[in-house]
Order: structure tokens, then C-alpha cells, then sequence
């Protein structure tokens, strides 16, 4: 009896434990090797940015996979998040004494400001529907990065200064410009960590599988699964795609703060449409609505080409050429009636050999 | 006088943006696909038509010919290949693909002619009409673009109008499988118009590195998603949207650039597009379809 | 051979067949001239009904008689172009689908819309949605009036599934059930809105008789046990005849014969509507 309840509850949350689990021995595995010395620089400094981009691929596959619209935005909420964090952390140095507190506070302002752009998005752009969708958000991803790269803000003893061309901020005697227009901002100081993404990262399924699991999950799922049907057993089809929309910017702009944190210096470029796109494909090559998906995705597609590396020009072709063909190997009947025709072939040779070696036995 | 010499200038690269909105918008009238290796493809025309004046060193003309033909081939293999065995499968399965199709040929451009900025040779030798005493310029490219533009757009309308293959690429984007039945051969359609896409993906290359000489591998990006966006802003799926959506856009850019701010352009730009969307979702030209219930 | 129906109308009985309990009470549709126009194509046109609390009528006509835009514009999918509709005595004029259903209107779909990569379960969970009260804060944190919201909406979903002896494929994916168990499945999730009427389009489509034979017998039982109304468009005239209190024919968009089950039998125009006209 016991067994069996118990047997109902694994199969019930199995997916969720397995999510949590595997990104938790994930990081104890790496803790341990960077403590024992035997991870090399270079992949110490992707930690932080892949725990950024797992929770930026999580997020955006709430918007994507399970609320099933299609964004081309994200990176802008990124940015947003990056550049308000950067803000907050820069100008409570000296008055909040903790990192730690500051990394959380520039997460917390982070995020909530990328959540407004989220809703000031959202709330037009919702209504329309499909390629429609895509290429408004796309367009608003653009124009974020675009306002973000014309601000200027300075700090100096008589509080914060903001202006939008290079000339606009006059700062006093010992004042620092925090946000230089296109120049981006210098002089960040490092808080991010390891730890923190993985926090993040936690955090981020924590809201994200909960809200799938929730009557406002299902509501948004009903919605991607048939609209029309939805909106006849009363459900408000734009309130909760917003919902999920700007769930997923509010973690994004917590994604922003953690990574733009982790250099010295980042610029609005860094949050363009190409930005987007690659999240977008983390998010299609784990599996729509898949979380655990995304992560491992984010993880393997993000080491892909440093891994690659070595082979230099090379290496971004192999990568579009490993996009395409995974595609293809998944979705094209034709392509996998080749593979399955190969995988028989192999079966049959292998069947050859062993009939052969018990042969030879007898 | 400087509105007249904004207004030239917009419907000048606004008639650029509208020769590779024709591409995008045919493309998903038909295949109901973005391909988003468009952009990239201009790109490639570009070089290729650098490629044949500055190093074979022969006649720009016959460096069209030459771009138009390696685009043609470039773009119907890019069908073949990557998209067709995707046919009926979930549209951002498609859109990765040409995603995928995208980086490769920017990379591929960069491991052939690298990645510093090649001077592009304008292939117009007209010199500069002066108007009002040389306070408005028409230059050679703004004449040849304007007209390449109009040209094409006339030749496309006839082309869909009038002949067989033309009336089977409107049949197959009123209903693909309906056509099918009717026995118009669906991928040899598709492939038609991949083909005329890519051929007006090079011109249009050579029109832009004409106007704005520089040629790098991300050439292509920007103008192809402008375009993009003048396809929607247009009505996605219809020639003469694509072509007024190109225009809009063009004027809106170069007016911005002048009166309102050069660095917020990008910004106003897309401002522009969403109002048009939230206002008509369909677009200029498009027709709103209803889901039947 | 419009005017013909138009002036056909006139012989018509016009006056509403309501069950003797339900005569002196408020209708739960009252429906009144309701017409709407595609461009320059009428497609209903002077449509008038009204339906009692716990009354199961239909509405049967000819392939493009206008039917299912009938559903359409009474649970706000197209808003009319003419006419009103009162759903509790409430105008729906402008409202939108979600509001009318919240009101008291839920339906099924002649072609079967589930949410089809979610299970039976969890359709109908989607169906008890404004009904589960939980704060998304709580939702998102778990806190306690989540587990018992869930808790709840669990139970009472299993009712339900119960209810249409669909306890079996609760945890099955929608889009994996068979044509007849989907459109049971349709019901519950539209009784699941807590409606005052459901309007069923076309539910024994595509069932084998022995389904029909069951699904008669469920339809009667869920007026019955919920006491509300059904309203129907229906094929079958074995089930339409049989399980029908009121019965309205529509073609080109006109009502053109209302009545009980034995004189739409026998109304002539209704007979020319199904079979054509002799001399015509």
C-alpha cells in the first residue's frame, strides 16, 4: 500500500525531481572539480554565463513551448535587466556593504524593470497572433536594445544622473558615469558567482514548473492547445498569456543582472536579435515545453562552439551545420526512413557476427 | 529642400528593402516559411558580383548576370536541401533550419573573402543629377535603384498574372494540398520561387553595396530583417504590400535620421511597424483571415 | 424560393414549447430577431428563441442552414449584426466568449476542439478553471490554499469523469482517445464551467448506435441531475426525435418550423427543407 502511494507520487513528480536533481548534482560535480583545482580558467569563466543562459532558455520556452508563442525578443529583456542591474549595484556600492546582498537587490531591480517592459510589450502585442507576434517582439527586442544603447547615467556625491546624448550628465568631482550610450558600462564590478546562477537557476525552476503546474499553467497551455476552446470555458486568453510573458521577462532581466555582472564591461549590442535567436534555438533543440530539455540544451549548445574552438573558422559552420541536420534527423520523415534504413543495416551486420562467432564455437 | 532630398533618399533605399521584401513575402506566401537566410543571401550576391569586377576583373553588367545565376543556384540548393524534407513539419522546426542556413552562409562568406569589410565599387557610372542649384541630389544609384524597383515589380505582377507557372505559385499559396490535386507540381512551384527570390536577393544586394559600399559577411542581416519587417508592415504574402511596406519603411528611416535622431532611428522605425500591426493585424495589404469555428 | 420560407414562417407556431415546470420561469435564453451578415452574405437571419431552465431542445436543418453560426453567436464567437441575446436575463451584446461562458453558456464543437496535448483530467480541470479560487502568488509559491484548491478541483473533476464513465482514461492524453470517448470528453469539460445551459454541436457524430443509445440516455441524465438546459444540433433524427422536448428547422439561415418532436414530423415545410419539393 505504502509502496504503491509512493510509486503514484515518483510517477507524479518524477519529471520535476529529475529537473532539480539533475542541475543540483550538475553543480555539486562542478563545485567539487573547481575546488580541487581541475577545472581550467576558460571553463570556469562560461559557469556564470550558462547559468544565465539556462534560465534565459527556461524562460523563454515558458513563452515558446508552453505558452506557444513565438518571441524573438528576449535578449532585449536581458538587456534590460543588465543594464538596471548594473545601475543598482553600481550606485548602492558604498551604502549596502554585502555583495551578496547587492547581487540580489541588482537581480530583484533587474528583473522587476525587464517585468515592466514585459507588460508594457505584452499587453499590445499579445493580441496578435503567430509570425505576427514574432516579428513585434523581435521589432520591441530591437528597440530595447536601442533606447538602452543612447542612456547615459553618472553617479556622483549628489545621487544618480541620467541623460539620453553623450553631453546630457554633468557629474561632480568624483562622480562615475555608470552607463556610457553606446559605449555600454565599464568598470563593472564582478559579483556575480557560481553559486548565485545556480541560486537563479533554482529559483527560476521553482516558479517556472510551479506555474506549469497550476491552474494558470493549465489555462495557458489550454490556450496554446486550442484558443477558441479556451476562451468557451471562460478562460481571458490574453491575461494569461501576458501572465506567462511576463514571468518569463522578469526572469530573463534576473538573467540579465547575474551575467552583465560576471565582466567588466557590456554593451547593448551583446542583447541583439542574434541574442535572441540563439535562445530561441537552446529552447526548439530541448524540446518544446521541456524543461530539463532546455537546460541540458542551453548547457551543450552554449559549450558547443568554444568547444569547437580548436578548429577555429571552422567552427561556427559545423555549428549551423549541426542545427540544420538536427532538424532534419528530427523532423523530416524522409531523412529518418534513411536513418531507421542505416540502424537496420547496422542491426543486420551485427546479428552477421555474432551468428558467425556462435558458428565458430559450434 | 532638404524634405525633397529626404524623400529621395527614402524611396531610394526604401525601394532596396522593398526588392528583398518580394523575396521574403513570396517566399512565405508559398512555402509559408520565413526564411531567414534571405538577408544572407544578398550578401552573397554582393561578393559574388565584387568577386567577378574585382578580381576577374570583367565587366560589372556581366557580374549581375553572374550573381543573379550563383544566387538562383544558391537559393533553389538551400530549398533542396534544408527546407524540402521539412515540408509538414512545425514552423519553428522550419525556421531553425533557416536559422541554421543563415549562420552558414555568414560563416561560409567569411572563411572565403574574411571578415574585413570589402570596398564595394559601385556599378553605376551616371553621374549626379543637381536640382533647385545643386541644393537636391539625385545620384546615379538612387535613379538606377528607383527604376530597377519599379521595373521588377511590373515584370512580377504580369509574371503571377499572366503566366502558367505564376498562376500555379497563387494557387499553391491559396491552398497547397487543393493544387496539389488539381496536379500543379508543388515543389517544382516552390522551387520557382526560391529561385526568383534569390535572383532579386542579388540584385538587390548589388543595389544596397552600391549605395552603402561597404561588404562584410553581416552585410545581409540588418536590410534583410528591415525587409523582413517591411514584408509584414506591408502584408505578408502580397507583392504590392511588400513593395509599399519597403517604401514606408525606407521614407520613415531616412526622415527619422534627418528631423527626429540618427541613433533612435532603429527605435522609431519599429515603433512604426507596431502601430500598423495593432491597428491592422494583418497588415497594409493583408487580408485577415478568421479561424473557422 | 426565400420569400416561399419567409411566408411559410407565418403558418408556423411560434409560441415557445416550454415543460410545464419551467412556464413560469425566466428562460435561460431569450433570443430575439439575432441576424448577422458575412460582407454581403446573410447568414442567419431572424432568429428568435427562447429556451427554458431545464429544457432539451434542438436545432436541426440542412448542411448550411446556418446552425452552427447559430452557436457561434450565442456564445459570442461572431457578434450579430442584428438582434439581442439574453442569457439569464442578461444582455451579451459585446462580450466577449469568456465572459458569456462565465454567464452560463458552455459548448461542445462539431469538429472536436480538446486541448489535445493535455490529459482528460486536466481538460477538465481547464473547464473548472474560474471556479478553482487559489491566488497565483499561492499557485506559484505552493502555499497552502493551493494544495487544497488542487485537492478540490481534483475531486470534483473525477466526479465529473465519473458522471460520463470516463474514469478510466483520466490520466490518458486527449488527442490519444477514440472520436466517441473525445466527444464525451467535450461534455464534461464544458459541464465542468458550472453552466445554466451547454449547447452540444452535433455530439453523436462519428459514434456507432450502441454509442448514440448511451449518449441519449446521458444527455437526459445531465439534465436531470444538473438541472440546466441543452440545446442541440443533431443529425440524427433518431436522437433528435427521441430525446428532444422542442424542436426548431432552420435553412438559409431563417427559422422555418418550431414545435414538438410530432409536428415538426409532420410540417410541410420542414418535409420540403429535408427532401425538396415535388413539383419543384
Amino acid at each position: 500500500m505504502m509502496g504503491m502511494r509512493l510509486q503514484n507520487i515518483w510517477q507524479k513528480y518524477k519529471t520535476n525531481l529529475l529537473t532539480y536533481g539533475t542541475v543540483t548534482v550538475a553543480f555539486l560535480v562542478l563545485q567539487i572539480l573547481s575546488s580541487q583545482d581541475m577545472l581550467s580558467r576558460s571553463t570556469q569563466g562560461y559557469l556564470v554565463p550558462i547559468c544565465a543562459y539556462i534560465v534565459m532558455a527556461v524562460s523563454l520556452n515558458l513563452v515558446v513551448g508552453v505558452s506557444g508563442e513565438l518571441s524573438l525578443g528576449h535578449a532585449g529583456f536581458m538587456g534590460v535587466g543588465a543594464f538596471v542591474g548594473v545601475v543598482i549595484s553600481g550606485s548602492l556600492k558604498g551604502a549596502v556593504d554585502s555583495d551578496a546582498l547587492r547581487l540580489v537587490l541588482s537581480m530583484v531591480g533587474g528583473g522587476l524593470m525587464a517585468g515592466v517592459a514585459g507588460v508594457i510589450i505584452g499587453v499590445p502585442v499579445l493580441r496578435l497572433r503567430g509570425d505576427y507576434l514574432a516579428i513585434v517582439t523581435l521589432a520591441f527586442g530591437e528597440i530595447l536594445k536601442n533606447i538602452i544603447g543612447n542612456i547615459y547615467i553618472g553617479k556622483d556625491a549628489t545621487g544618480l544622473h541620467f541623460a539620453m546624448s553623450a553631453g546630457g550628465v554633468s557629474l561632480e568631482e568624483g562622480g562615475t558615469m555608470l552607463l556610457k550610450g553606446p559605449m555600454g558600462a565599464t568598470g563593472i564590478e564582478k559579483l556575480s558567482s557560481f553559486t548565485a546562477g545556480f541560486l537563479l537557476i533554482l529559483f527560476t525552476l521553482f516558479v517556472v514548473l510551479n506555474l506549469i503546474n497550476s491552474k494558470e499553467g493549465r489555462a495557458i497551455k489550454a490556450i496554446r492547445d486550442n484558443r477558441i476552446a479556451a476562451e468557451c470555458v471562460g478562460i481571458h486568453v490574453t491575461a494569461f498569456k501576458l501572465k506567462a510573458f511576463v514571468v518569463a521577462s522578469v526572469l530573463a532581466g534576473m538573467a540579465g543582472a547575474l551575467f552583465a555582472q560576471n565582466y567588466s564591461a557590456i554593451t547593448a549590442d551583446k542583447f541583439d536579435f542574434t541574442n535572441s535567436i540563439n535562445i530561441l534555438v537552446f529552447v526548439v533543440l530541448g524540446g518544446m515545453g521541456n524543461i530539463l530539455g532546455s537546460v541540458i540544451s542551453a548547457t551543450v549548445l552554449y559549450l558547443l562552439p568554444e568547444l569547437l574552438r580548436g578548429l577555429q573558422d571552422l567552427r561556427m559552420i559545423l555549428y549551423a551545420v549541426v542545427l540544420i541536420v538536427v532538424m532534419l534527423c528530427t523532423w523530416s520523415p524522409q531523412v529518418k526512413g534513411k536513418m531507421q534504413v542505416v540502424r537496420l543495416w547496422l542491426g543486420k551486420q551485427k546479428n552477421k557476427i555474432f551468428r558467425k562467432g556462435a558458428a565458430d564455437h559450434a | 529642400m532638404d524634405f525633397l532630398q529626404y524623400t529621395i533618399n527614402g524611396i531610394s533605399i526604401g525601394a532596396v528593402y522593398a526588392i528583398i521584401a518580394l523575396g521574403y513575402t513570396m517566399v512565405y506566401g508559398i512555402a509559408k516559411m520565413l526564411n531567414f537566410a534571405h538577408g544572407d543571401v544578398i550578401m552573397v550576391g554582393a561578393y559574388i558580383s565584387f568577386s567577378v569586377t574585382s578580381y576577374l576583373h570583367m565587366s560589372p553588367y556581366l557580374s549581375i548576370l553572374v550573381a543573379m545565376v550563383g544566387c538562383v543556384v544558391l537559393g533553389v540548393v538551400i530549398e533542396a536541401l534544408a527546407y524540402r524534407p521539412l515540408r509538414g513539419a512545425p514552423s519553428l522546426a522550419v525556421l531553425i533550419t533557416a536559422i541554421g542556413a543563415s549562420y552558414f552562409l555568414q560563416n561560409a562568406a567569411q572563411l572565403i573573402w574574411g571578415s574585413d569589410p570589402k570596398n564595394f565599387t559601385s556599378i553605376v557610372i551616371f553621374s549626379p543629377i543637381k536640382l533647385f542649384d545643386g541644393q537636391v541630389t539625385i545620384t546615379g544609384e538612387v535613379l538606377v535603384t528607383v527604376i530597377t524597383c519599379i521595373v521588377i515589380m511590373i515584370a512580377l505582377v504580369l509574371f503571377t498574372e499572366k503566366t502558367k507557372i505564376g498562376k500555379s505559385m497563387r494557387a499553391v499559396s491559396e491552398d497547397r494540398d487543393a493544387a496539389q490535386l488539381m496536379g500543379i507540381h508543388v515543389n517544382r512551384t516552390i522551387s520557382v520561387t526560391f529561385a526568383i527570390g534569390s535572383a532579386l536577393a542579388a540584385i538587390a544586394g548589388i543595389l544596397l553595396c552600391s549605395t552603402v559600399p561597404t561588404l562584410q559577411p553581416t552585410t545581409g542581416s540588418m536590410p534583410g530583417i528591415r525587409a523582413f519587417t517591411a514584408a509584414v508592415f506591408g502584408g505578408i504574402g502580397s507583392i504590392p504590400g511588400a513593395m509599399l511596406g519597403g517604401l514606408v519603411l525606407g521614407l520613415v528611416e531616412t526622415f527619422t535620421k534627418g528631423y527626429i535622431s540618427t541613433q533612435f532611428s532603429d527605435a522609431v522605425v519599429f515603433l512604426v511597424l507596431i502601430v500598423v500591426l495593432l491597428v491592422k493585424p494583418a497588415g497594409l495589404l493583408g487580408k485577415n483571415i478568421q479561424e473557422k469555428v | 424560393m426565400r420569400e416561399e420560407y419567409s411566408r411559410k414562417m407565418v403558418e408556423v407556431t411560434t409560441t415557445n414549447l416550454l415543460r410545464e415546470q419551467d412556464t413560469d420561469k425566466q428562460p435561460v435564453l431569450d433570443v430575439r430577431n439575432l441576424g448577422i451578415d458575412f460582407g454581403g452574405l446573410t447568414a442567419v437571419d431572424g432568429f428568435t428563441m427562447s429556451i427554458g431552465p431545464t429544457e432539451i431542445s434542438g436545432l436541426i436543418g440542412p448542411n448550411g442552414a446556418g446552425k452552427t453560426t447559430i452557436f457561434n453567436l450565442l456564445t459570442s464567437v461572431y457578434q450579430p449584426t442584428r438582434g439581442s441575446i439574453l442569457l439569464n436575463g442578461i444582455d451579451t451584446k459585446g462580450m466577449t466568449t469568456a465572459k458569456v461562458n462565465r454567464l452560463g453558456i458552455a459548448r461542445t464543437f462539431q469538429n472536436i476542439r480538446l486541448f489535445s496535448e493535455m490529459t482528460a483530467l486536466d481538460n477538465v480541470k481547464v473547464g473548472m478553471h474560474n471556479s478553482i479560487k487559489c491566488s497565483f502568488l499561492s499557485s506559484l509559491l505552493r502555499l497552502p490554499p493551493y494544495y487544497k484548491a488542487e485537492r478540490g478541483a481534483n475531486e470534483r473533476a473525477m466526479e465529473l469523469l465519473d458522471f460520463m464513465g470516463l474514469t478510466d482514461v483520466a490520466n490518458v492524453k486527449a488527442g490519444a482517445l477514440p472520436y466517441g470517448v473525445q466527444r464525451r470528453l467535450e461534455i464534461v469539460r464544458a459541464l465542468a464551467t458550472n453552466p445554466s445551459i451547454v449547447l452540444l454541436d452535433e455530439p453523436a457524430a462519428g459514434m456507432n448506435p450502441s454509442e448514440t443509445a448511451e449518449l441519449m440516455h446521458q444527455i437526459r441524465r445531465i439534465r436531470d441531475t444538473f438541472q440546466i438546459a441543452i440545446f442541440l444540433i443533431e443529425h440524427d433524427m433518431n436522437l433528435v426525435m427521441n430525446v428532444c422536448e422542442a424542436i426548431m428547422v432552420v435553412n438559409y439561415g431563417r427559422v422555418i418550423a418550431k414545435g414538438t418532436p410530432e409536428q415538426i414530423k409532420q410540417n410541410p415545410a420542414v418535409i420540403e427543407a429535408y427532401l425538396g419539393r415535388k413539383d419543384g
